[in-house]
């Protein structure tokens, strides 16, 4: 089966840690993210992993009738946002757990493990 | 001769129950779709439990059950089942009637099922509803009115549980070596949970919740004998075959609430209390200590008593195992009795300083705390005091018998004859 392990990220928290860090720096992937990364591949369990720009720079679009309505800024303003996600190959949900547990966004923010509905 | 009739067709329920569950999870297993694998043999349960009371047990139940599903059942379900997961189970019925499976053994899948009903993504409170359901096919209303909550709701949190089964991939298999211990312990917890349901109904009026400690103890049964080497599954059997060994000594011929030092030892059903004690010498012999062997000592020990010899009760003994109890799982249920057994050593002033030195919040609406409390201040004459916590006991209490035995106990103040 395939899971998304979806990183929640309190973007105001991690911006009040590090001030003088430029926002594409406070993205920036740490070494612990690298060496996760190395092992879900090195296992063959990796597929997809990216980690998002700020909430900040993202556009809602919809259509109304014929008309393209575009609105700047997240869907819902929430305490924590959308940061990152991973897209993994596991056999069942304790595999998926088991990375999930291993990933170092798991250290001081829960992970969302959510399977995957493949496309036919 | 009606109650032979009646214990040839409880036999013959209990063998359809026993096949169906096995069925249910060697397909399951194989699919992960638990919801399918009941849809296609839910026919063949309900002719069994039919027939089989009438006709006797045939000799090989799994087989005819897996043949009267094909013959039966597949048309309709097929009728009934769109989705790809109903069609792999009608496939896995052909496969192992042509490989002529029924002709061995079937292989014990319900260990596996156990382990994925309890597993740590499904709701605590759906566990034990689902091992009912899914091991021994309990229809959601029989499930529903032993939980007290309303046939449909129950229905569609099944639904919704097995949904989560099937598209979450909780894995039907026994956890390693290192994750067994803490896994067993949520199948351990869920199998209690539904004989305490049942314990609770201590009179028997409610017939459904009274058999929901049975069956209870036959999930109990079912894990001992599947994992005869965990302590902790021995540990919960031989508690439940204690508790349930003194079910005909907990109310009086006029229902009257029997505490557990006033009643008559000859109604405890000794054979079960032979067997809880097997069990626990089994276990005790085993690594580790655990929450459901020190609870079966306990009562263990509360049993002692029917014996000629000993008569009394070893109130160190059951200090010290609350004691451990206590230390092991921090419960305050554990602290109030080991106050309890520490008032019958050193006195009722020495059990009040232990009950008060327990300082949880939750005890404010935990009846025994305030009938145990009422008791030791009488002991001790503070008659305001103890009628007080008497009220307290009294309007927290949901059990009439109870509440009228608390009642008794609060005039008895007033009259001046404590």
């Amino acid at each position: 089966m395939q899971y998304m392990l979806l990183i929640h990220v309190d973007e105001a928290a991690m911006a009040a840690a590090a001030p003088t860090a430029s926002p594409d720096k406070a993205y920036e992937m740490g070494q612990p993210f690298m060496a996760y990364n190395e092992a879900l591949k090195k296992a063959g369990a990796w597929v997809a992993g990216d980690r998002l720009a700020p909430s900040s720079s993202t556009t809602r679009v919809r259509m109304l009738g014929d008309r393209t309505e575009v609105l700047d800024g997240p869907f819902a303003d929430t305490k924590e946002q959308l940061g990152g996600y991973y897209i993994i190959e596991a056999q069942d949900l304790d595999a998926a757990i088991q990375w999930a547990a291993r990933c170092p966004a798991a250290q001081n923010r829960a992970v969302e493990v959510r399977p995957i509905w493949k496309a036919q | 001769m009606a109650a032979e009739a009646a214990s040839a067709r409880a036999a013959a329920e209990a063998a359809a129950r026993q096949s169906y569950g096995k069925l249910v999870a060697f397909l399951a297993a194989r699919t992960r779709d638990v919801a399918g694998a009941e849809d296609v043999l839910a026919d063949a349960f309900a002719a069994a439990l039919e027939r089989w009371p009438r006709d006797g047990v045939p000799d090989r139940p799994e087989a005819w059950l897996l043949a009267v599903a094909r013959r039966r059942g597949i048309d309709a379900v097929r009728r009934r089942l769109t989705r790809e997961a109903g069609q792999d189970h009608l496939a896995l019925i052909a496969e192992e009637l042509e490989a002529g499976m029924a002709e061995q053994e079937i292989p014990d899948e319900r260990l596996r099922l156990l382990f994925a009903c309890a597993h740590p993504a499904i709701d605590p409170a759906m566990r034990a509803p689902l091992m009912l359901q899914t091991i021994l096919g309990f229809d959601a209303a029989a499930i529903a009115s032993a939980f007290l909550v309303s046939p449909a709701t129950m229905a569609q949190r099944l639904v919704r549980a097995k949904a989560r089964i099937r598209q979450a991939g909780i894995p039907f298999r026994i956890p390693e070596r290192q994750e067994l211990a803490g896994r067993l312990t949520a199948v351990l917890e869920a199998i209690y949970a539904a004989f305490a349901e049942g314990w609770l109904d201590a009179a028997g009026t409610e017939t459904r919740r009274r058999n929901l400690a049975s069956e209870g103890l036959w999930l109990g049964r079912l894990t001992a004998s599947l994992l005869p080497n965990e302590p902790e599954a021995l540990g919960l059997l031989s508690l439940m075959l204690f508790a349930e060994a003194r079910r005909a000594a907990r109310r009086g011929p006029d229902g009257a609430y029997m505490p557990l030092a006033a009643q008559d030892t000859g109604l405890w059903d000794h054979a079960m209390i032979d067997e809880a004690e097997r069990l626990l010498v089994v276990a005790s012999a085993m690594e580790g200590l655990g929450r459901y062997r020190l609870e079966a000592a306990i009562q263990a020990v509360h049993s002692a008593r029917r014996s000629r010899t000993t008569g009394g009760t070893d109130w160190p003994a059951l200090a010290t195992l609350y004691e451990a109890l206590l230390k092991l799982t921090g419960s305050p249920v554990a602290a109030i009795n080991r106050a309890v057994a520490v008032a019958r050593l050193d006195g009722p002033r020495a059990g009040l300083d232990a009950l008060e030195a327990i300082g949880d919040p939750r005890l404010a609406d935990y009846q025994p705390f305030w009938a145990a409390r009422a008791d030791l201040a009488a002991q001790l004459g503070d008659r305001e005091q103890a009628a007080a916590a008497y009220d307290r006991a009294i309007g927290l209490e949901r059990d009439e018998a109870v509440r009228r035995f608390l009642l008794a106990e609060r005039d008895a103040l007033d009259r001046g004859t404590v």
